[in-house]
């Protein structure tokens, strides 16, 4: 075992080199503070919970509510124990894929002193698990992990006194393993913990303000006494996802259900003036039309009937008396022409204006990444049950709390009638956080009095989901004479006014399509670098633009996957590229200066921990210093690589990409990646590692394939011939993720564990764009780079 | 509507519909098959591959009334609970994120190493170029299935030719 007061030894060697002012004994402190108070026990929670413990889950047994929140200070709603001596934990979080779910169980039975195998984990239904929130911003880990491994502990806690009434020995005597209470003096005694509460209530009341504070008196273990964390085990979820045996949301049938689709309007902004009740009434299965507002969808009996009855029922649209958008074509010089929305404060250091004048070099470039959709792979989907006056959602809604509420004021019902049953479902990354499909299978229910289920068509999908802001970002760079970097100024404007929120009424098409608007829309946001680069004068200026279509529009601003993390790093990485390569540099020389120009730190090391980082990847990577662009390659296809660097909360990555650009074609393939990667205390590396494959491969496609087409008046890209994604071909063939920070043992590390996932989106478009430059002396400045821009770019600079 | 009579995962099935409904609604909606999923309805993605006669399908434009042959669904690759090769290298690798496309990854997986029992990385890549994952699990999907290959050729993984 190793001593656990150390940080891991790549930062560790940071920091003695470079004798960094902070204290590490106030940072672990810190890292390791936890607030614990003593509450009272005994207050009597509902009987839904235990019978839902019973049932084994959520979702057969269908209980006719209401629905009251589960009390997150109660103890039992997070911990049961049952007879057979296993134990299932009540967490409010949904698992998109990442295996949370499995890292939940891991954090929880090491807190518990119970077997991983012996454990269970319920997630993100309304009526059984405490409301964390469902997923988003990367924070299951970093954030509510602390309350379960908490709830955890305090459990363990109770079991011990309990063990020490019966046994008559103080808690310092017994010891707690494989949910088996022993007494230490005389191991033969023993008692389980279904022996000691197996299927009874624990009846504690746990203190908190909210419910990320959550705490009972038990203090999380030291970790060097976890056991599980750390390890790999399998996901719980892969095998039922592998046999066709897991049911999904788009599996549930109920008796009497009937199945609905959405008729959308022809181009956005259109009114719908009627409709031809016969052209469909006919039909096989016909059930009934359902308008309101602009908002119009057919029912039928089963799933095809209403798939035909929606593709011919004649609706008379009327098209705005104004282009809702410019074609996306034209978007770039419409952005940079509008007057801002908002404009932020500039965040200035120095006088960059000073610097820039007195540079003996300056550069300038301008960036442009377009609306980037999430293009699920399973459009949306959802069921309603409005059964005994109540409504159920099965629903694949990543923030399933906050879709309860929202459908709760959508169709003015009582909180507590309305519960979601969270399911798994295609990728999410932010779409379900404006879950359209459950709020119309909610509304259809109601009118219909009868359960609904609502699929989304590919086209639909496609072309009306929310979508990540376009992007353009001017950027201007001062060097001196001897090529260090002496001023910076980044410009970015982000087409995200009226940005929709977390399923609140007015983020959902449904709602806006039947009028719903806000006095004041959300005013969307253009975000800047985030890079522990010290540069002497620096400005930092943001704004938003919007379209002249704000409500009822396919260009629907929302978070997608690390919101605004690609588009600004992009940028920005790249802009540094561009600097290294004016001052004659190595890339990853030029970054690694630019980080250690200065000592100052924040309480996580991230300075350190940003240098442990790129030189992590850069020796993974087997790094030759050269500056960018090398030799060019005199065959058909040309090589080179790339980096960037970025941090995301805490969590710290740099990524390079190997690139092959095919001169002829313009085909860009990235052969290999490399990503280092500090997330802090790791609880399942393998799924972590995979949780990075795919995300630096989720941003791969947006940096080769993906954009937002339109003209001006309706979305053009609305499958997966118009709208290319990235395929098996594209796959690298080589993928290297380094675990910065011990990985797992016998290093394992003393810092928090933080976030993972969203973070490694953000430097992989600069890394390839980087490697193209590196290949061909070509910067590509506007994404996506597909063969077409490539070649274009390559032929007009006579290669 | 009209009764078509169907061979499922071995076994027979007669279904009163409209015979110009696609396969993929026969398969969910009334067999209550929970592999094949929908995902575009156009035969461009792969979420809804089912194996026909040996030959991956897209369910989601397959007219019910043309099926001849024995259909497979990713159910029906372990009728006994006994997985196949495929199936136990995609849990060895750790292979799906969400899940949701991993039929049609399956399913075209399996019908490529039936017909191929030894690919390239080349013929695995165009092989199963048609089967769209948005989670981007592709690099671990190839990995699995030359896992399986080795499972399926040797009866037990070739650790030196599997491991990445």
């Amino acid at each position: 075992m190793t001593d656990f007061t150390e940080v891991p030894r790549s930062i560790e060697d940071v920091l003695n080199a470079r004798e960094t002012l902070t204290s590490r004994r106030e940072f672990l402190q810190r890292s390791g503070a936890l607030v614990v108070s003593f509450g009272a026990a005994g207050v009597p929670g509902g009987d839904l919970l235990a019978a839902a413990v019973q049932a084994g889950g959520p979702t057969p047994d269908r209980i006719a509510g209401p629905y009251p929140d589960p009390d997150y200070l109660q103890l039992d709603t997070w911990v049961a124990i049952h007879a057979d001596n296993t134990a299932t934990f009540f967490v409010g979080k949904t698992d998109l894929g990442q295996g949370t779910g499995t890292a939940f169980r891991q954090m929880m039975s090491d807190e518990l002193d119970i077997a991983f195998e012996a454990t269970r984990v319920v997630m993100g239904s309304t009526d059984v698990t405490p409301d964390q929130g469902g997923s988003g911003g990367s924070d299951a880990i970093q954030t509510d992990g602390w309350p379960m491994r908490r709830v955890a502990a305090e459990a363990r806690r109770i079991l011990l006194e309990m063990a020490s009434e019966r046994f008559g020995v103080p808690v310092e005597g017994l010891h707690a393993e494989d949910a088996v209470v022993s007494v230490r003096s005389d191991p033969s005694r023993t008692a389980t913990y279904a022996e000691l509460i197996g299927d009874r209530r624990f009846n504690v009341t746990l203190t908190g303000r909210n419910v990320n504070s959550v705490s009972g008196v038990a203090e999380v273990k030291p970790v060097q006494d976890l056991r599980m964390v750390g390890r790999s085990p399998q996901r719980h979820d892969i095998p039922a996802k592998v046999d066709g045996s897991l049911e999904w949301a788009v599996d549930v049938r109920l008796p009497g259900m009937v199945h609905a689709r959405n008729v959308r309007p022809p181009v956005a902004g259109a009114t719908l003036r009627g409709y031809d009740e016969a052209s469909v009434r006919d039909l096989p299965g016909f059930v009934r039309v359902v308008a309101r507002g602009n908002y119009l969808a057919v029912v039928c009996e089963r799933e095809e009937q209403a798939i035909e009855a929606a593709r011919r029922l004649e609706a008379d649209w009327e098209a705005p008396s104004r282009a809702p958008f410019p074609t996306s074509d034209d978007l770039y010089a419409y952005m940079r022409g509008a007057t801002p929305t908002s404009s932020s404060d500039p965040a200035l250091v120095g006088d960059p204006d000073a610097a820039l004048r007195r540079a003996a070099r300056v550069i300038e470039a301008d960036y442009e990444v377009p609306f980037q959709g999430h293009t699920a792979l399973g459009p949306a989907h959802a069921l309603a049950d409005p059964s005994d006056g109540q409504m159920t959602i099965y629903s694949n809604d990543m923030k399933s709390y906050g879709m309860r509420n929202g459908i709760a004021e959508f169709l003015d019902m009582p909180r507590d009638q309305v519960r979601v049953v969270w399911m798994e479902g295609p990728q999410a990354f932010g779409r379900t956080a404006a879950d359209d499909a459950g709020f119309e299978a909610a509304f259809l229910a109601k009118e219909l009095g009868r359960p609904v289920r609502v699929q989304w068509s590919r086209e639909e999908e496609s072309a009306w989901d929310t979508k990540g802001p376009a992007f353009a970002i001017r950027l201007r760079g001062g060097l001196d004479e001897g090529g260090e970097l002496i001023a910076f100024d980044y410009d970015a404007r982000a087409a995200d006014y009226n940005h929709v929120g977390y399923n609140e009424v007015e983020t959902v098409l449904i709602s806006q399509l039947m009028g719903t608007r806000l006095d004041t829309p959300n005013q969307g946001r253009a975000a800047t670098p985030s890079e522990m680069y010290a540069i002497p004068n620096r400005r930092m200026s943001t704004h938003v633009v919007r379209l002249p279509l704000i409500w009822e529009t396919p260009l629907r601003t929302g978070n997608l996957r690390d919101p605004n993390g690609p588009q600004v790093t992009f940028a920005s990485e790249s802009f540094i590229d561009e600097l290294a390569a004016a001052a004659g540099a190595d890339p990853v020389a030029f970054r690694l200066k630019l980080l250690e120009g200065s000592t100052e730190d924040d309480g996580g090391f991230k300075r350190a921990r940003s240098i442990a980082t790129v030189r992590a990847a850069a020796e993974a990577y087997g790094w030759d210093p050269r500056p960018s662009p090398k030799p060019l390659d005199t065959g058909r296809t040309l090589t080179g690589r790339g980096i960037a660097y970025a941090y995301r909360s805490q969590t710290v990555v740099a990524e390079i990409a190997e690139v092959e650009v095919d001169r002829e074609t313009g085909r860009v393939w990235v052969r290999r990646l490399v990503c280092a990667h500090d997330c802090g205390l790791v609880i399942n590396p393998e799924a972590l590692r995979r949780a990075v494959e795919c995300g630096m491969l989720h941003s791969l496609s947006r940096a080769l394939h993906e954009e937002v087409q339109f003209d001006d008046e309706k979305v053009l890209s609305v499958d997966w011939v118009t709208h290319p994604s990235l395929r098996h071909r594209d796959t690298p063939e080589r993928i290297d993720v380094v675990i910065v920070n011990g990985d797992p043992n016998p290093e394992r590390p003393d810092l928090p564990h933080y976030g993972a996932g969203e973070t490694v989106c953000k430097p992989l478009i600069a890394a390839v764009a980087n490697a193209i430059f590196d290949a061909t002396g070509v910067r590509v400045r506007r994404v996506p780079f597909r063969p077409e821009r490539v070649l274009a770019a390559l032929q007009e600079a006579g290669l | 509507m009209s009764l078509v009579t169907l061979r499922v995962n071995g076994t027979e099935h007669t279904v009163d519909v409209d015979p110009s409904t696609r396969l993929l609604y026969v398969l969910r909606n009334d067999l209550g098959l929970r592999g094949p999923r929908f995902g575009c309805g156009l035969g461009q993605c792969g979420a809804c591959t089912v194996i026909i006669d040996g030959v991956a399908t897209r369910s989601c434009t397959t007219l019910t009334s043309r099926v001849q042959g024995e259909i497979t669904t990713l159910e029906g690759l372990s009728p006994d609970g006994d997985l196949d090769p495929v199936q136990l290298a995609w849990i060895e690798e750790q292979v799906p994120q969400c899940g949701f496309c991993q039929n049609g990854q399956i399913m075209t997986a399996k019908a490529l190493l039936d017909r191929n029992p030894d690919p390239t990385d080349e013929e695995i890549r165009t092989g199963m170029q048609r089967a769209l994952c948005r989670c981007m699990t592709y690099y671990r999907v190839q990995a699995a299935i030359k896992r399986a290959a080795a499972t399926m050729r040797q009866g037990a993984p070739d650790a030196e030719e599997t491991a990445r």
